[in-house]
């Protein structure tokens, strides 16, 4: 299948997973999009019709595979990603609320990345922190013990930051 | 062959084949959802499971291979229960909108919930939120409606080649969209409409210009003038009752001209004008060594696939406009100044088969000095709608002849409707520019039918021509990849998006079986059979047009009004 991108010329680093996997089949979806997105961040439009072209895949029938997988994410991340871990441990000790509070303080769905790219958001299954639940952590950083309240004046300290810089 | 016993009768089957088929040639009704004609059985939507002895639980019919002396029961009361639970489950999550569904009283979730007798909601699931995507000029989706069946995203793929939507997403919120889940008018749909003849429910539709219109016609600043394709007579007897094939060409005239159209044309007529245009040009082209093969250009979802995914032939593709494209173009130019008329004051409507050609009227390469030449496109469809709209028989109405200057036609142009039938009409009139004589017989019988490609050689002036018809879009992407493998005994490529040609379009009356199409398909060929005129060039009003305005076929004035080129167009594929 002839596939036509329109992006720019072709990103170095996806050619380089690409040749990596020469004559694959189908089979090698999945580790090549986990391939990509680890060292993109996420999955680009050009990634997925270039990886369409190689493995001769619509580019819908990549995205409907990806999109199974709660993995995988289709926008860059934000300047702060914040990962709410919903283990077991943090939902007993009331990770919902603060996922809910993370949503709505920033307009957010999980997999997303707000307009002005400062915030992404992910659910993660469980972090390997229980002993801090509930716990968050942005930008590889953790923040134990978190209620909303809690939640939400480290997000305003993350916008003063910006601020203060411009 | 097998015998089989099926509700304690004996019937014959055939070893290999799936138990739904042998029910279905003994007319033993089962319900489907997901199951396909020609297509591979997924078994996804298990409405068509019955009792099968021996079987503990029970067996969809359509993914369940014969066996000699088996015994069924097709509607015993667990088989009924358990179909019945699905419709109730799938009745869950979607609205209570038969109301105000257009696909009410042809929707198959509808009908088998009022067969199975579901009278009260058993289960209420939770809705999930979804936007009507209507971005698309042809087709609107509202995914509220779509029970997940698959076939859509089967059709989109195995039939037509696009694959421009699959599954995304899982679990409850499973639905189907595009890459990235974009509107469809920039995915790499190219606008056919098969999804909507195959989907079950109204979760697929035709983007309607009813209303345009209906308040054009209502303007009395307006001149509206319509035009109806080359199989809409031969369908829209279905919508009003009458066997498939049944031809109402006098018919529809005069609906035409009692619903307030000024002028009513018949399309079959810049048929015939396609016809001298193309085949002159590709007398032109073998002669002076051009790009072959010629493809032909009539069909905008197959235009849009060239764009798409093969554009580096679109040097292949015939630069003549399609029959709408061409009609639309003489109405605003030559009718408008023989009636004194400024384009703008004309509202151009066109009644058609195809949901694409509302994408191609709205092409800017069919506009002209910013006035479109079509400014609405009606699908078989909502002309039907239109007609009970205004409380019409049909049948009662005294048939009328189409007006002058493009109300004749020949049978050449009528049979454009059917796969094979522009390659036909084009040979008749390419064999009388090369030879000076007819076709003999004027009939090419190999090109004629209902497969996915049909090839004819023939001789020309001592010549050898090849050529080729392809439906479905799957098909012309196997011949084309042929071609690019370097296979060069072809000089003419007849594409029709929709499998079997126009009779089988996007827009035409929804559940038609295969039998009913094949009707359709045959009743293009008997009017051919029994009328005289049956060459383009034969026609007299084309060679009034001709003589007194456009000159020659390529000249000058046909090359600015009537031909055209096309460009690679970038999207996600
Ligand atoms: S899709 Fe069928 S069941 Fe659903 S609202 Fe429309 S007619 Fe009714
Ligand atoms: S209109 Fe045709 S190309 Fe577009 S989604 Fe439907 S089947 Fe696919
Ligand atoms: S849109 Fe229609 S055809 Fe497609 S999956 Fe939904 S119900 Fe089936
Ligand atoms: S028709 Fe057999 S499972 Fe859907």
């Amino acid at each position: 299948m002839s596939t036509i991108t329109g992006q720019p010329a072709v990103q170095p680093d996806i050619q380089a997973i690409l040749d990596r996997y020469t004559d694959a089949g189908r089979d090698a979806l999945i580790p090549l999009l986990q391939e990509v997105q680890e060292t993109h961040g996420y999955l680009s439009r050009e990634a997925i019709a270039r990886i369409g072209e190689h493995l001769h895949l619509p580019a819908s029938k990549i995205y409907g595979v990806a999109t199974f997988y709660n993995q995988f994410r289709f926008l860059p991340l934000g300047r702060y990603h914040i990962q709410v871990c919903r283990g077991t441990a943090c939902h007993v000790k009331g990770s919902l609320g603060v996922l809910d509070a993370v949503r709505q303080d920033l307009g957010l769905e999980p997999g997303k990345t707000t307009r002005d790219g400062l915030f992404s958001l992910e659910v993660v299954a469980c972090i390997g922190a229980c002993g801090l639940a509930p716990v968050i952590c942005i930008n590889g950083e953790f923040h134990a013990n978190l209620t909303p309240q809690k939640v939400r004046r480290i997000l305003d300290e993350l916008r003063e930051e910006v601020e203060n810089e411009e | 062959m097998l015998t089989i016993e099926v509700n304690n009768r004996k019937i014959e089957a055939k070893s290999g084949e799936m138990l739904l088929d042998t029910l279905k040639r003994n007319g033993i009704t089962v319900p489907t959802l997901c199951n396909m004609e020609n297509l591979f059985p997924t078994g996804a939507c298990r409405m068509c499971v019955v009792e099968v002895e021996g079987e503990r639980a029970l067996v969809p019919s359509c993914a369940y291979p014969v066996r000699d002396g088996m015994k069924v029961q097709t509607h015993s009361p667990r088989a009924l229960r358990a179909r019945k639970t699905i419709i109730e489950l799938l009745l869950a999550n979607h609205p209570d909108d038969c109301l105000y569904c257009v696909r009410s009283g042809h929707c198959d979730l509808q009908g088998l919930a009022n067969e199975l007798g579901v009278r009260e909601r058993r289960y209420s699931g939770g809705k999930n939120e979804y936007h009507v995507d209507s971005s698309n000029p042809s087709i609107v989706r509202d995914p509220a409606k779509c029970i997940l069946c698959g076939k859509c995203v089967r059709v989109c793929e195995e039939v037509q080649g696009v694959a421009a939507i699959d599954f995304v997403g899982r679990g409850s919120k499973t639905m189907v969209g595009t890459a990235f889940s974009e509107g469809l008018n920039v995915s790499s749909c190219i606008n056919c409409g098969q999804c909507i003849m195959v989907c079950p429910t109204g979760a697929l539709r035709e983007q309607s210009y009813i209303k345009e219109v209906l308040n054009a016609i209502a303007d009395p600043e307006k001149l509206v003038v319509v035009q109806h394709a080359p199989s809409v007579s031969v369908t829209l007897g279905e919508e009003f009752g009458l066997k498939p094939g049944a031809d109402v060409d006098g018919m529809l005239v005069a609906a035409l001209r009692r619903l307030g159209f000024d002028r009513v044309f018949d399309t079959s007529f810049s048929a015939d004008l396609t016809i001298m245009e193309e085949a002159s040009e590709l007398a032109h082209r073998i002669r002076t060594g051009g790009k072959l093969p010629m493809m032909t250009s009539c069909s905008p979802g197959w235009i849009k696939f060239v764009e798409e995914f093969y554009p580096e032939m679109l040097d292949n593709l015939s630069t003549c406009k399609s029959p709408q494209q061409m009609m639309g173009a003489v109405i605003k130019s030559f009718f408008a100044e023989r009636e004194g008329i400024a384009p703008d004051k004309i509202f151009s409507v066109s009644i058609m088969p195809c949901v694409a050609k509302k994408f191609e009227a709205g092409r800017p390469e069919h506009s002209r000095n910013g006035i479109p030449d079509i400014d609405a496109v009606l699908t078989t469809r909502e002309l039907a709608r239109v007609i009970r709209m205004r409380g019409m028989d049909l049948q009662s109405l005294t048939p009328e002849h189409a007006d002058t200057p493009f109300g004749e036609r020949s049978t050449a142009g009528k049979i454009f409707g059917a796969s094979g039938g522009v390659m036909e009409a084009a040979i008749r009139t390419a064999y009388h520019l090369l030879t000076g004589d007819e076709l003999p017989g004027l009939k090419v019988e190999a090109i004629r039918g209902f497969d996915g490609r049909k090839e004819a050689k023939l001789e020309i002036n001592g010549t050898p021509i090849g050529v080729a018809v392809v439906s479905g879009l799957q098909n012309a992407r196997q011949l084309l990849e042929e071609i690019r493998n370097g296979r060069d005994d072809i000089h003419f490529i007849e594409v029709m998006t929709c499998p079997g040609g126009c009779i089988a379009g996007g827009g035409q009356p929804l559940n038609a079986n295969p039998d009913a199409i094949r009707a359709r398909m045959q009743a293009l060929y008997t009017i051919d059979r029994d009328e005289p005129v049956r060459t383009s060039h034969g026609n007299p009003s084309i060679q009034r047009l001709y003589a007194e305005f456009l000159g020659e076929p390529l000249g000058e004035t046909s090359h600015h009004l009537l031909h055209t080129h096309y460009a690679k167009r970038v999207v996600m594929v």
